[in-house]
């Protein structure tokens, strides 16, 4: 087995590409960073030094609103400059390869790359022939693993609940083609939660996925039950196609978050989504828009979750 | 040329032999054992002293990518590497471009090959029409052309009814069909062992019964068609199982399974390692256990290398879209003997699984040390390890879950038809 190729000879975050393997002191590192950052996108003047000079190339092989724009604000507002490259109708269409892309962008002295693809393993295969002086940060590969998505949503969580060791966690929805969800089941381990469900039917989830560490229930009934943190996942139309599931409606009344179906929850539960959500199939408006709803400053604590992933990177 | 073994360490599964002796080598042939013919004046002794002298090996799966492919490797790169691994005899899939479908095409690589005179050739021929499951083959004329048996290689042969009659048409002539079972719709285009690894890593997984059902239809089939049937790298302790009851049945199957299978396991995948993405997959520690266990109760036959070497660029890309395969001509040996020792096994059995037995499914004389037999001989050094690298094989494809591993057994010659093809 090879060293975790995230962490360089000292064992300080090189690249960030899973939450699995991460210590937790590194988790809350990167957490407690994004604390002090969150001042700042509230301050007048938004922007500190401390990426100045650097470049930050956003390579995106797959298309992508929010998580390219907040890695963008963060990089920006850390002084860097960006460089976003659309790859899905660029040189990947003209025939280059991955390799060769991201050599040809080394070439023009890139400090970081922001690096989403279709292929699960994509960032690691980057990570392991960039020079030693480039970071590289996996925005999503395939359905592997989405850390800063993670980790904007352990720092949510850490924002409304204060601490990780007394609470449980469920995340509904599609796990098995959810990199989001791979990379929350790591987070929520490493940092201390004492329970974490998936709730999905069988065709959604992967096999063996209680060796994460993962209670399963596929009655979202039972699953919500005690539950402190609810994390709804984007079921995807291709799903119908691909005889994972017969509609979106019979989907909506067995696994939708419904506000009858949230009361089966705490109290005082909070409810997430990675976005972008499908109204109506795995939430209800009422609910995602309602109260309990902690969705858009999820997308707000990105941005400082980002920075601070950004600014350990270029400290180490 | 006459060539004198001394003092080797001679190993023969057919003989039962393992003893310390001589072997004389005249006319292509083996002369004598442990006895020097009166007059024997040897051109060449080679002192085997703390060597052990075998068969040479015959490896099942071996893919020379000729026609077509030659940007991969070419005959004189993948030839010099099977004798470099002291493979003497090979059969190479019909997977080429264009496949092994036509008469022509196979006349000219047994042509080539033979004008190489470094190993033994032997060619089988596509089951269908470019592979695409359609079609019969000329099977007939394609044997004749020098095609030892048929097969679909790792193409999916989709329609049932095709198969049976490919093999009703095969058993017509008394020909052998191979076929790896993987039930193309259940793979869905799946690339790792459906299993924690996969799981973990977001691989899309091919399932177990992607093995089991093809198997199944396969056996039902063959019964059916009485036709010889020969499975190719079963992955898989179900499939194991489903081979042993087919055997204890009596159907004429014969069963290899791939080295890379006997030794590693979806955990070498560890972080995305491409040279691990394999047809069939990596699977669970169970089942590569239920793999040695079938080797050892001869369930399963043989090993074979399953050689498939790969440009370096095909292998540079995420998991999920680099090209599947190893090269393991060169590492058939050392895996082979690495795992003997590992496993306890008596070493003449476990050359049994990549000598005889092998050879006995290809229906050649060859994979044994008998007197007037020809004279294809593996001589390696038990004691010395080799390091596997780039610089250290001479395949084209340095694609190998292996690279950077430190091998038990160094071949020191390879003998084809009492020529030294092969010497370090």
């Amino acid at each position: 087995m090879n060293r975790n190729p995230q962490l360089n000879k000292h064992g300080e975050l090189q690249h960030l590409l899973s939450t699995e393997g991460l210590p937790v002191s590194i988790l809350l590192h990167i957490l407690d960073t994004a604390e002090s950052f969150a001042g700042v996108t509230e301050r007048e003047v938004k922007k500190i030094p401390l990426l100045r000079g650097k470049s930050v190339f956003n390579l995106f092989f797959e298309s992508s609103t929010r998580t390219r724009t907040t890695f963008e604000i963060a990089a920006k507002r850390l002084s860097a400059d960006v460089i976003n490259l659309n790859i899905a109708v660029s040189a990947q269409s003209k025939g280059e390869t991955l390799l060769d892309t991201v050599n040809n962008l080394s070439a023009m002295h890139a400090d970081m790359f922001v690096v989403r693809h279709s292929q699960s393993g994509a960032a690691h295969m980057i990570a392991s022939h960039v020079q030693s002086e480039i970071h590289v940060i996996n925005a999503g590969d395939g359905r592997h693993a989405h850390p800063t998505q993670a980790l904007l949503d352990m720092f949510t969580i850490r924002r409304y609940k204060k601490d990780f060791h007394n609470l449980r966690v469920a995340i509904v929805g599609d796990i098995l083609h959810s990199r989001v969800a791979r990379s929350q089941i790591h987070a929520l381990t490493t940092l201390g939660v004492p329970e974490v469900r998936v709730i999905a039917p069988k065709t959604l989830l992967p096999s063996k996925v209680e060796r994460l560490g993962v209670h399963i229930y596929h009655d979202i009934t039972q699953g919500l039950k005690e539950i402190d943190v609810i994390i709804m996942l984007r079921l995807q139309n291709e799903r119908m196609l691909g005889a994972s599931l017969p509609s979106t409606e019979e989907y909506f009344k067995y696994y939708g978050l419904t506000q009858e179906k949230l009361s089966l929850a705490k109290q005082d539960a909070i409810v997430m989504h990675p976005g972008p959500m499908n109204r109506g199939v795995e939430i209800d408006s009422a609910v995602a828009d309602g109260k309990q709803s902690v969705i858009l400053p999820q997308v707000t604590f990105g941005i400082a979750v980002r920075m601070a992933v950004m600014s350990i990177l270029a400290g180490n | 040329m006459k060539i004198h073994i001394k003092n080797g360490r001679l190993v023969d599964p057919k003989n039962g032999v393992d003893t310390i002796g001589d072997l004389c080598i005249a006319a292509g042939k083996i002369a004598s054992i442990n006895s020097i013919p009166a007059g024997f004046q040897a051109c060449r002794v080679i002192d085997a002293t703390g060597l052990i002298v075998c068969p040479g090996l015959v490896d099942l799966s071996a893919r020379l990518r000729k026609p077509g492919l030659e940007y991969k490797a070419t005959l004189e790169s993948e030839l010099e590497a099977a004798a470099a691994g002291g493979v003497t005899s090979l059969a190479c899939p019909p997977d080429t471009d264009p496949p092994l479908d036509e008469p022509g095409l196979v006349e000219m690589l047994k042509h080539r090959t033979k004008s190489l005179d470094q190993v033994h050739v032997y060619p089988v021929g596509a089951l269908t029409q470019k592979l695409k499951g359609e079609r019969l083959t000329e099977m007939a004329e394609l044997r004749d052309a020098g095609c030892i048996a048929f097969s679909h290689a790792d193409a999916p042969l989709v329609n049932l009814h095709v198969l049976m009659q490919a093999m009703q048409y095969a058993s017509t002539f008394g020909f052998s069909v191979w076929l790896r079972p993987q039930e193309a719709s259940l793979a869905n285009n799946g690339v790792a062992h459906d299993g924690e690894i996969a799981t973990r890593l977001g691989l899309p997984p091919i399932p177990v019964c992607a093995e089991t059902i093809a198997l199944s239809n396969i056996i039902y089939l063959a019964r059916e068609a009485a036709v010889k049937v020969h499975l190719c790298r079963i992955s898989s302790a179900e499939g194991v199982s489903l081979v042993r009851t087919a055997k204890q049945q009596g159907l004429p199957v014969t069963c290899d399974v791939s080295i890379n299978h006997v030794h590693l396991s979806e955990m070498d995948i560890d972080f995305f390692n491409t040279n691990c993405h394999l047809v069939p997959p990596l699977r669970s520690l169970h089942d590569r256990h239920a793999l040695s266990r079938g080797l050892i109760d001869g369930t399963i036959d043989a090993i074979c290398s399953d050689h498939a070497p790969v440009d370096e660029d095909a292998k540079l890309l995420p998991f999920g879209q680099a090209e599947v395969g190893a090269m393991g001509l060169e590492l058939l040996l050392s895996l082979t003997f690495k795992w003997a020792t590992s496993m306890n096994i008596p070493l003449i059995e476990a050359l049994n699984t990549v000598t005889l037995a092998p050879a006995r499914i290809l229906g050649i004389d060859a994979g044994h040390l008998t007197l007037d037999a020809p004279a294809d001989i593996c001589i390696f050094d038990p004691e010395e390890y080799w390091h596997v690298s780039a610089a250290t094989i001479k395949s084209q494809g340095k694609n190998t879950p292996f690279l950077g591993r430190e091998l038990p057994g160094r071949v020191k010659f390879t003998l084809t038809d009492g020529n030294i093809v092969y010497e370090s």
